[in-house]
């Protein structure tokens, strides 16, 4: 079986897999990052987006192998050794912009990196259409929107007060 | 500083975000048991077809599959065979016999009765391992005529999907009083009647279903890991009817659900499949559905064609109503089926008016399509959307106002309690001050110049408005056994005061994603006085709570919350005499407030946890009046239903080129009673409106005449997404639910309730220079083009 190396939140590992097993599979069962989850078998819903080098991707649509040398964030790689948490995750709690969690890692992953690619600012609109891959059923998207309103500032190192002005 | 307000009434962060959010959610497939096995089945690509052979030979000889079981394993199975799903309701025909209840078998035996029913398992070491057994399997199907729809189901030459089931016919039942209608009919001025279809939906909650049977060789005990609404339900339909297994065998543990929406409320077919197997391999069996086969084996939901007649007085005063309505169960029945579109739906067509007479006829067919079950508000959706979007065909053919003809017709806010003409009594509500909020919030009076603006941009702009009711708060168990329900629905809750004054609560209610860990602990806050970050509440596995009915029909709250209250009034209750005792004062001297026990006008008082502590430390002690301990479970069975019901107004535009409607506004006025953390309820009414809008605009289950579902993937079946929501603007305007103690109505389905007519009669207010009266859901862009371009404008556009 193929071997593939990689870092994940910090961390290396290699791991003998499948060929065609999928990064998320990878993540979720060789490496017990359960918090990428799997929502759909069409590449749809987002559920299981990832960071790779930085980039958000759907680990579903990725094999495990094509992450050779590459470095994955996770959900479970967002928050700080000291349980702080990513503005995103914070902003994501604030504005109740979760329900049953179920797409809330992939959510969370795709918005950091909407985020960090708009250093220019993001409106509403461009907020919904940076978010049209991922699915949520329980939100209607309208908190999941003010959530990544809220971040922006924050990870752009700006006050929300300054933001405002 | 005082402590920040955490009780009743404050929009508290959610406990449960934090492992949400840092990826430490618990789900089902989360779950890994050693020595685990996994499990694929194989599934009928036919809709109706006779088995004559299944070859297992080559799948049983695949590399690491352990075993394949058909049904035909299940039949002949070692100790009992494995009974069929069971159906908890039993609906009862015009003549009095009871309906058709086919079997409905756990693996197909001898036909297969839609594309997705489960032929049989492969259980191997890995995943991919019995994927690619399943692969081997040579099933040999001969195709059988093909009922694909409810117009098919009724045809006088149709297929029959059961032979059990003539004319496919499970049940011809009705509510209500002809007589009086016809007569109502006879002597009114006018009759307004519409066809309507209420589309068919999948629920689509982002969790795939997921189960994992364990199986203790040593005790005996099994242990079921589902994604389930209502484990204790799970492990009572299970044990006793499919399995033969009894409950002190059986654990069924429910961790995190990632969404249900009603589609996990029932028992399924894997559910057993996995248990049975982990005994019979005496190892664990995980199975996790994959998307495609959430599509084709969760049940789906609505599906009705009704036609709707009220007969009016000239003023535009409904004399009466009278509904037909067909429709579909699927293949066979699942769990609640068939009294969502009889007592979940008929029952509530009076709506927010005092029709005094109703009539309604509902036939329920089977069908070779995926079987039909309830779907966020079950039954009330489809009522509502009846009665809002004829109300508007009434103004529509009269020339009438829709919101004087809504008005007049309303029950008045001093008319409660209210009998309705279909069997409930409405204990409280002001539909009079839901729509007056609603119209101002919204903007009503301005919207005439929003249309004219729109126009300037060459988009058609409407407004809709609808004025719902819903009951939920399910339910009062006389009554609903008396309508056919094989359970009780009652909700239990074990409170716990731990020594040191930390309080766990075991609340047979289960959370996937309605924050019960938030706001019932809420509760407590506000009752016991015990700080929010010390109290923890417990759901979901059988052995840990006593028992219970679980959550769906926006019970959790209203009924589940009032068990609470009344568990944590016997906690109250023998607090106070251990008080009494320890402050040497009559018991009937002892007060309870903000957590402390206090003899009346004294400042001598001891805390909760001072007497939680001397209960379980009974050193000085009237022990031998009261026992140890500070633990009380109740069980509270509502009395009636509770009565949510609110006016959602919503405005559109529509881009005359290609058809598309987009959401502009949308605003919620909804009446819920109490409200615990208004930050969920809010976000609980924004995820219900998404929902409606979904139905109303984008979703359709869509079988094609040969029985196969085209939309069987995210690619094909058209969930909301970001971009085709608006803001949601939500408020409340309460009245307080008379019977029970925490005056809570319940919040989780007004939203996809009330939000479906709004939408539509919003549509229909925009094509209102095309002649349109009545537009079915979903009303699509392709749909609203079509409409544009073969209905001449009655005027000239400017």
């Amino acid at each position: 079986m193929p071997q593939v190396s990689l870092t994940v939140n910090g961390k290396h590992a290699t791991v003998e897999v499948e060929g065609r097993t999928l990064l998320v599979e990878l993540l979720r069962e060789k490496l017990g990052l359960t918090g990428t989850h799997v929502g759909c078998d069409t590449s749809q819903c987002g559920a299981c987006v990832v960071q790779v080098n930085d980039i958000s991707v759907k680990s579903c649509t990725m094999l495990a192998v094509q992450a050779e040398g590459a470095s994955v964030t996770t959900i479970e790689g967002l928050a700080a050794a000291d349980g702080t948490l990513h503005p995103m995750q914070a902003m994501f709690r604030e504005h109740h912009a979760l329900q049953c969690g179920f797409c809330t890692p992939g959510m969370v992953m795709s918005a950091i990196d909407l985020v960090q690619s708009h250093p220019e600012g993001l409106t509403e609109e461009a907020i919904r259409h940076g978010l049209e891959g991922n699915l949520c059923r329980c939100t209607g998207y309208h908190n999941i929107v003010k959530a990544v309103a809220a971040a922006w500032p924050l990870m752009h190192g700006q006050t929300q007060a300054a933001a405002a002005e | 500083m005082n402590a920040p307000f955490e009780g009743i009434g404050a929009s508290v962060r959610r406990k449960e975000d934090l492992r949400f959010l840092t990826g430490r959610g618990h789900y089902v497939d989360d779950i890994n048991r050693p020595h685990q096995l996994h499990a694929v089945i194989a599934r009928s690509d036919r809709p109706h077809a006779r088995i004559n052979a299944i070859n297992t030979a080559a799948a049983k000889a695949a590399p690491g599959v352990v075993a394949v079981f058909t049904g035909a394993d299940l039949l002949t199975a070692a100790g009992a065979p494995i009974g069929g799903l069971p159906c908890g309701w039993q609906i009862h025909n015009k003549d009095g016999s009871p309906m058709a209840e086919p079997k409905h078998p756990v693996l197909a035996e001898g036909k297969v009765r839609h594309v997705g029913d489960p032929i049989a398992v492969v259980i191997a070491e890995t995943k991919q391992q019995a994927r690619d057994g399943a692969e081997l399997l040579a099933i040999e199907l001969e195709d059988l005529p093909v009922v694909a729809n409810l117009h098919d189901a009724v045809r006088p030459d149709a297929a029959l999907v059961h032979d059990s089931a003539p004319g496919n016919l499970c049940y011809d039942w009705h509510l209500g009083d002809a007589e009086a209608v016809a007569a109502a009919f006879a002597r009114a001025d006018r009759v307004v009647s519409l066809d309507l279809t209420n589309n068919r939906l999948i629920p689509n909650a982002m969790e795939p279903r997921a189960a994992i049977g364990d199986y203790d060789p040593s005790s005996g005990d099994y242990t079921l890991y589902t994604t389930s609404q209502n484990p204790h339900v799970i492990r009572l339909l299970m044990g006793a009817f499919v399995l033969g297994l009894p409950e002190h065998r059986l654990r069924v543990v429910a961790p995190d659900v990632g969404g249900g929406f009603g589609s996990k409320i029932y028992h399924y077919a894997e559910e057993a499949i996995v248990t049975w197997a982990a005994g019979k391999l005496r190892r664990p069996v995980k199975w996790t559905a994959e998307r495609s086969e959430s599509f084709l084996s969760d049940a789906h939901g609505r599906d009705h064609v009704s036609t709707a007649e009220v007969a009016l007085d000239k003023d535009g005063t409904f004399l009466a109503l009278k509904v037909r309505t067909l429709c579909n169960m699927g293949a066979y029945l699942s769990t609640f089926a068939p009294c969502v579109p009889t007592y979940l739906y008929a029952t509530l067509l009076a709506g927010v008016y005092k029709t005094p007479a109703i009539y309604a006829e509902v036939k329920a067919v089977f069908t070779n399509t995926v079987p039909v079950d309830a779907y966020r508000g079950a039954g009330r959706p489809e009522a509502a959307f009846l009665l809002e979007r004829l109300v508007d065909a009434v103004c529509h053919d009269t020339g009438l106002d829709r919101i004087a003809v809504r008005r007049r017709n309303f029950i008045p806010r001093d008319a409660f309690p209210y009998q309705t003409p279909v069997a409930l009594q409405y204990d409280s509500g002001d539909y009079e001050a839901t729509l007056n909020a609603a119209l101002k919030v919204s903007d009503w009076a301005g919207f005439e110049a929003r249309r004219a603006e729109a126009a300037q941009r060459g988009k058609l702009r409407g407004i809709g408005v609808s004025t719902y009711l819903e009951a939920c708060g399910i339910a009062p168990s006389k009554v609903v056994g008396s309508l056919g329900a094989r359970a009780g629905l009652y909700e239990v809750a074990n409170v716990r005061v731990h020594p040191t004054g930390s309080v766990t609560v075991f609340t047979g209610t289960h959370s996937h994603g309605q924050g019960h860990e938030t706001t019932l602990a809420q509760l407590v806050c506000d009752q016991l006085g015990v700080p929010f970050d010390q109290v923890d509440i417990v759901h979901g596995d059988t052995a840990k709570i006593p028992f219970g009915m679980g959550t769906y029909g926006s019970r959790s709250l209203a009924v589940g919350g009032s068990a609470m209250v009344k568990a944590m009034d016997k906690v109250i209750t023998k607090g106070k005499k251990i008080a009494a005792h320890l402050l040497e004062a009559a018991v009937d001297d002892i007060e309870f407030k903000d957590g402390k026990f206090t003899v009346a006008g004294t400042d001598r008082s001891k805390t909760l946890g001072e007497i939680a502590l001397t209960a379980y430390v009974p050193h000085n002690y009237p022990i031998e009046e009261i026992e140890p301990g500070l633990d009380e479970t109740a069980f509270y069975d509502p009395a009636n239903f509770t009565f949510p019901g609110g006016c959602h107004v919503c405005e559109v535009e529509i881009d005359r080129d290609t058809g598309a409607v987009s959401v502009v506004n949308f605003t919620a006025v909804d009446d819920v009673g109490r409200v615990v953390n208004p930050m969920i309820v809010e976000g609980q009414v924004q995820g219900g409106i998404a929902q409606g809008i979904g139905q109303a605009l984008l979703e359709n289950a869509a079988y094609d005449s040969s029985g196969q579902l085209l939309s069987a993937s995210f690619m094909d079946y058209t969930m909301p997404r970001a971009q085709d929501l608006p803001n949601i603007t939500v408020a409340t305007e309460n009245t307080m639910c008379t019977h029970n103690p925490l005056g809570s109505k319940g919040c989780g389905e007004v939203g996809a309730i009330g939000s479906p007519p709004a939408v539509i009669n919003a549509v229909v207010d925009a094509l209102r220079d095309y002649d349109v009266r009545h537009v079915d859901m979903p009303a699509t862009a392709g749909k609203i083009w079509s409409i544009i371009q073969s209905n001449r404008p009655r005027m000239a556009a400017e």
